[in-house]
């Protein structure tokens, strides 16, 4: 029996903790991702979902909290946004280099200064080299089932990973959701089974001072140093993409919904131009594609589902036959350009794509980005290489630039 | 006291050799507070002398497990342990959690003051040093009156210490108290007080530095007495809401009251080299003046 439910993107998220029974929660409050903590709560009070809510005094607590628990065995969650997740910054490169399984939604906002409580992803984006994976998600339902996924990767792979997905663009949305039922959910997400909780049955320090060079323990083992521990969490990072593939894929066997491993595509078959972008603008680049191909361009979709691990790989053969490639993005790394941009160039180097790649920033703040404005955006670029122009470009996409 | 030290737990928990400080009252105090909670703990550490005295991976000297986070976090770490043990029904486990005051008064307070706020069913102990002695004696909001640090190294420190005591008090938190290491069985018995204690204790330990206070690393034992003598650092509990005096300052209250002159302690340790007659007056009034407010209450 199917359950549809008519909700917004934070309750998708909670039914998802709810169904994947965490040990402990902790959370701190910031728009938009108030309403999350706040159904969490509730589900913990009225006692839908036993376990340890801990409301706590900021954003770099909650994650502290989430390593903390990990640590000693439970599963966790915790989410944020925008400057919350800045202040989590530390912490956030704390989970990762403790190689813990910890489950965050960053529900994707602006960061100051100056103030914007509105939409885009340059929150998540500024954490890009903190060691967490990260996955958009392009609708509700879609946060639902990668919460869900997530788990089941990073308790594989002991890296933390990052549900994002756009504030009010999907967190305040209503969309039809389908909420899978425990059973199918314990199917996919066995109870958590730590292999090393720390206890006084297990009395090690955790997360010492490392030396620069490999240091014998008492043994005379020659053990890690800092670099190899670096290195593992890497090598774990690069090879996650099989486990994040693997878990879409079983998800999709028992749920019958598929939202992409790494990527999806839409329509690329034939495309000349291929549009792209990571969680809602994504979706909104579809509706472009349909209007694009009704004037006669052939134009298709990418959608970057893992930023990281970057699937370098999948993004060459998805955009081996493009002609053009038109980048929508709501994040830059200043003083240069988007990242999935940046990230899309590097993987092209030396493969043989050669098509130019207009990188258009839009969405900053919350600006509304409208199919039509992709429409246009995705003109422009078939013009340009139609006209022989083979730059690269970087354009803000409705902002007056003078 | 010969009565006493008998029944401390003999067995020993941090196991000979370790990276800590010759004379160093954080190892003498943790070494105490390790026999009183024994082996059912979890021990909490931010970058701090604590973290040095753990070892160097892969190697550690103490046999306790323990968790190390950032400088801020130490309370929320711990606070997280206690609900992590707690969602997998491990209630029998004592959470400590041990920072120094930078990580107590300072870069630490508001995820301790959250912690306290929550009664979390943890222990927070703060060994004070008085100073940013990991990084090299700077000053911290724990810093003494009219002691010399690496950040004020010429003109001494200009402000008072931070009162961290009444501000934990002000958390109506079930259990409160100081110890020195220079009394191991007061140390070691309001330990295993707060061990039995459920909520969130919270307990200073005044913690000698040779080579950060500036004094022979023999005199450990005696600058520590002698911080409790001059009334400087007085010995009690506060046990929900109810003060009482224990060990020397109790000994000390019962005979008269009277105090050593803070000038013996002050006059003993090269920080307090530069400091002036004014500054000692001054700090003289508030040790006066606070042992007073003591007397009373042990009173009341």
């Amino acid at each position: 029996m199917s359950d549809v439910r008519i909700i917004m993107g934070n309750e998708a998220a909670a039914l998802a903790v709810k169904l994947a029974r965490p040990g402990v929660i902790a959370a701190y409050p910031i728009t938009p991702q108030t309403k999350l903590a706040e159904i969490l709560s509730e589900y913990v009070e009225a006692g839908e979902l036993k376990a340890e809510y801990v409301r706590v005094e900021s954003e770099h607590s909650s994650l502290t909290v989430c390593i903390a628990a990990s640590t000693v065995g439970a599963r966790v969650f915790t989410a944020t946004s925008s400057n919350g997740l800045l202040y989590m910054h530390e912490q956030l490169h704390w989970a990762a280099g403790s190689r813990l399984p910890v489950v965050m939604c960053c529900v994707n906002r602006g960061v100051g200064a100056p103030w914007s409580i509105f939409n885009d992803q340059q929150d998540s984006f500024s954490q890009r080299d903190t060691g967490w994976i990260q996955i958009y998600c392009r609708d509700n339902q879609e946060i639902l089932d990668t919460v869900l996924q997530a788990y089941r990767i990073a308790e594989e792979v002991y890296l933390p990973v990052m549900v994002c997905y756009d504030g009010f663009v999907l967190s305040h949305t209503m969309m039809p959701v389908d909420v899978p039922d425990e059973e199918l959910v314990r199917k996919f997400l066995p109870p958590y089974r730590p292999p090393d909780p720390l206890s006084p049955d297990r009395p090690v320090t955790i997360n010492p001072v490392f030396f620069p060079s490999r240091r014998e323990n008492a043994e005379g083992v020659l053990c890690d140093g800092y670099m190899e521990m670096r290195w593992k969490m890497q090598n774990a990072l690069e090879r996650s993409g099989e486990t994040i593939r693997k878990a879409s894929d079983e998800w999709a066997k028992l749920s019958g919904r598929d939202h992409g491993g790494m990527l999806w595509e839409y329509r690329t078959a034939d495309a000349d131009l291929l549009l792209t972008g990571m969680g809602s603008i994504a979706t909104e680049a579809t509706l472009a594609a349909d209007a694009l191909r009704a004037e006669g361009i052939r134009a298709g979709v990418v959608g970057i589902r893992v930023f990281r691990p970057f699937p370098g790989k999948e993004a060459v053969r998805a955009f081996a036959k493009a002609r053009a490639v038109a980048v929508f993005e709501k994040c830059i790394s200043y003083g240069y350009e988007g990242g999935v941009s940046s990230d899309l160039k590097a993987a092209f180097y030396g493969t043989g794509i050669t098509a130019p790649i207009h990188d258009y920033i839009a969405g900053l703040g919350g600006r509304d980005v409208k199919t039509r404005e992709l429409v246009e955006a995705g003109r422009a670029t078939v013009a340009a290489v139609e006209a022989g122009d083979r730059e690269n470009k970087l354009i803000w996409l409705n902002c007056r630039t003078e | 006291m010969s009565e006493t030290i008998f029944k401390v737990n003999e067995k020993e928990y941090i196991l000979p050799g370790n990276r800590a400080c010759q004379g160093c009252g954080l190892s003498l105090a943790y070494r105490y507070i390790l026999k009183a909670l024994r082996e059912n703990t979890i021990v909490g550490i931010p970058p701090s002398c604590l973290c040095v005295l753990h070892g160097l991976y892969p190697t550690t000297s103490v046999t306790v497990p323990a968790l190390n986070t950032t400088f801020a976090g130490n309370a929320a770490s711990a606070a997280g342990m206690a609900a992590g043990l707690r969602a997998l029904n491990k209630t029998d486990i004592t959470v400590l959690a041990l920072s120094g005051d930078g990580g107590t008064y300072d870069i630490g307070i508001q995820s301790l003051s959250g912690a306290a706020e929550r009664n979390t069913d943890f222990i927070f102990a703060c060994y004070d040093n008085e100073a940013y002695m990991n990084t090299g004696t700077q000053r911290s909001g724990a810093t003494p009156l009219g002691a010399l640090t690496s950040t004020t190294p010429i003109l001494t420190k200009q402000d008072p210490k931070k009162d961290f005591l009444k501000i934990m008090e002000a958390h109506h938190i079930p259990y409160l108290a100081t110890v020195s290491p220079a009394y191991p069985i007061d140390l070691y018995d309001k330990f295993v007080k707060a061990k039995k204690i459920r909520g969130t204790r919270y307990i200073q330990i005044d913690t000698p530095c040779p080579p950060g206070w500036g004094y022979p690393t023999k005199d450990t034992v005696r600058i520590g007495q002698l911080a409790v003598e001059t009334g400087l650092f007085i010995l009690f509990e506060i046990e929900d809401g109810r003060f009482r005096f224990t060990g020397r300052s109790k000994t000390m209250a019962e005979r008269g009251g009277k105090l050593l002159p803070l000038v013996g302690y002050v006059e003993r340790q090269s920080r307090f080299r530069k400091m002036s007659m004014e500054q000692l007056g001054t700090l003289q009034a508030w040790v006066n003046g606070r042992w007073e407010e003591c007397l009373k209450r042990a009173e009341g």
